[in-house]
């Protein structure tokens, strides 16, 4: 069956890319900032690029902060948060000023620290990914296969329970959690080519 | 391991894509819905695009183009050219652009690159530092498409850049541009070492073994070519078996 995929716009980036990935997989995919258009989904997902604050502010201008809760933890629609969409289920980010995330995983995000071998920061390119053997996102994807990431920040979870797979980048970090219904990836699926695509595809299947 | 990064560079000017010589005598070498289609199914690293004239005839980025060409390209698309206002970096990444590269703007007015930053995020902030060696070797930041001088040292800029919320420096060398004998390693370099974002290094690449000289001895984190790609048989795929056999980590 089609799977109809909301992707929640709240004016912080291209969505485009994301809603071209999705019907290249066989979803029907749609932008919307509307919460109740949320309502008609089987699939949610929150992409999103740019700074943390005010990617919060426009979330509960556009009261999605209150319909992304009532679907996807009250009703338990499938969810995938991607790079920024992903910090934003933090309890708390440190980027430009500490501030409240959406807050359903015990984590909050902090900048990625350069170590003597990994010098550059922002994290830029394709990079490897380790998930949990077993994890229904990476079905079908090779070990350590690359993604593309590009970003500032990273999730530390508290509970590990949550963390899905990491990267071995500025001494390692998180680069995708599950948890329930809720999956977020800190890497562009969109722009991974046939991995990334899969992933999707993946998600669409779970 | 993060991976170095072997990018196509697309220069677009009026209705289709050129390549030039120490970014003059530009001929014309394709559309660019081809190109990006071409690089998709040869699954490259990322794309750069810059539309070369646009600051110079007063014109902002051609949205529609960029809307376009980013619906076909299911890899990063960093897209530059004519960018003079933090409304054209929204509009670009709006459209589908993963990266905007600010170029003249960013050089004459940098606030533009603190406000995008700020509202975007320094990891989709690309400046383009445009270098041009005087008889004596002393490098110089040039704008307007290599036409206008600075006075300015590429290290000073970089490090102001850097400091403005630049997350990534591509850094162009006029003088090697089109030539294809190699990349201007020492610039490169110099301001690799003074800043802590990744330094695309651009204008130069002739043979492989360019490639290799600059990520090594450049310590750039990415390399971008042009007439390399247009005008020889080489593809990004083989730059990157060839680094990869050099012992540099490479996506294949």
């Amino acid at each position: 069956m089609e799977q109809r995929v909301a992707i929640v716009d709240y004016g912080m980036c291209n969505l485009d890319s994301v809603r071209r990935a999705f019907e290249e997989v066989g979803a029907r995919a749609y932008v919307t900032d509307e919460p109740a258009e949320l309502g008609r989904a089987d699939r949610i997902v929150l992409p999103g690029v740019g700074a943390f604050p005010n990617a919060m502010r426009n979330l509960r201008e556009r009261g999605l902060d209150d319909a992304l809760a009532k679907y996807v933890i009250d009703e338990a629609v499938p969810f995938l948060g991607v790079c920024l969409g992903m910090q934003l289920l933090a309890q708390v980010s440190h980027e430009v000023a500490t501030s409240d995330g959406l807050g359903w995983l015990d984590a909050e995000v902090v900048r990625l620290q350069a170590t003597a071998g990994d010098t550059r920061v922002p994290h830029i390119g394709w990079n490897e990914v380790d998930a949990l053997p077993g994890s229904p996102l990476f079905a079908g994807i090779p070990p350590r296969a690359d993604f593309y990431f590009v970003h500032s920040f990273h999730m530390v979870c508290r509970d590990a329970a949550d963390v899905c797979a990491t990267t071995p980048y500025c001494g390692g970090f998180t680069s995708a959690v599950a948890s329930r219904n809720v999956f977020a990836v800190q890497f562009h699926p969109e722009k991974s080519q046939r991995h990334g695509l899969t992933l999707l595809r993946n998600f669409l299947e779970l | 391991m993060l991976k170095v990064r072997v990018i196509p560079t697309l220069l677009h000017k009026g209705f289709g894509l050129v390549k030039g010589v120490h970014f003059d005598s530009r001929r014309a070498v394709g559309s660019p819905m081809q190109a990006i289609k071409v690089y998709n199914l040869r699954n490259v690293d990322e794309l750069v695009f810059l539309d070369v004239t646009a600051t110079l005839e007063g014109r902002g980025p051609d949205l529609d183009l960029i809307d376009d060409l980013a619906d076909d390209c299911f890899m990063p698309f960093a897209v530059g050219g004519g960018v003079s206002t933090v409304d054209d970096v929204r509009d670009l990444l709006a459209v589908g652009a993963d990266k905007v590269v600010i170029g003249t703007a960013a050089l004459e007015r940098p606030s533009i690159v603190r406000e995008a930053s700020d509202r975007f995020g320094a990891q989709c902030v690309v400046v383009s530092i445009d270098t041009r060696r005087h008889d004596d070797g002393t490098p110089e930041v040039f704008v307007r498409s290599g036409t206008q001088g600075t006075g300015r040292d590429p290290v000073d800029v970089a490090r102001e850049m850097e400091a403005a919320g630049a997350g990534e420096l591509l850094v162009q060398s006029i003088d090697r541009d089109g030539v294809m004998d190699g990349y201007d390693v020492d610039t490169v370099r110099r301001i690799a070492d003074a800043v802590s974002v990744p330094v695309v290094a651009s204008g130069g690449a002739g043979i492989f073994e360019h490639m290799a000289e600059v990520l090594r001895d450049g310590c750039a984190s990415a390399v971008a070519a042009s007439a390399m790609f247009h005008f020889t048989e080489q593809t990004p795929m083989e730059a990157k078996q060839y680094l990869r056999e050099q012992g540099f980590p490479v996506r294949i």
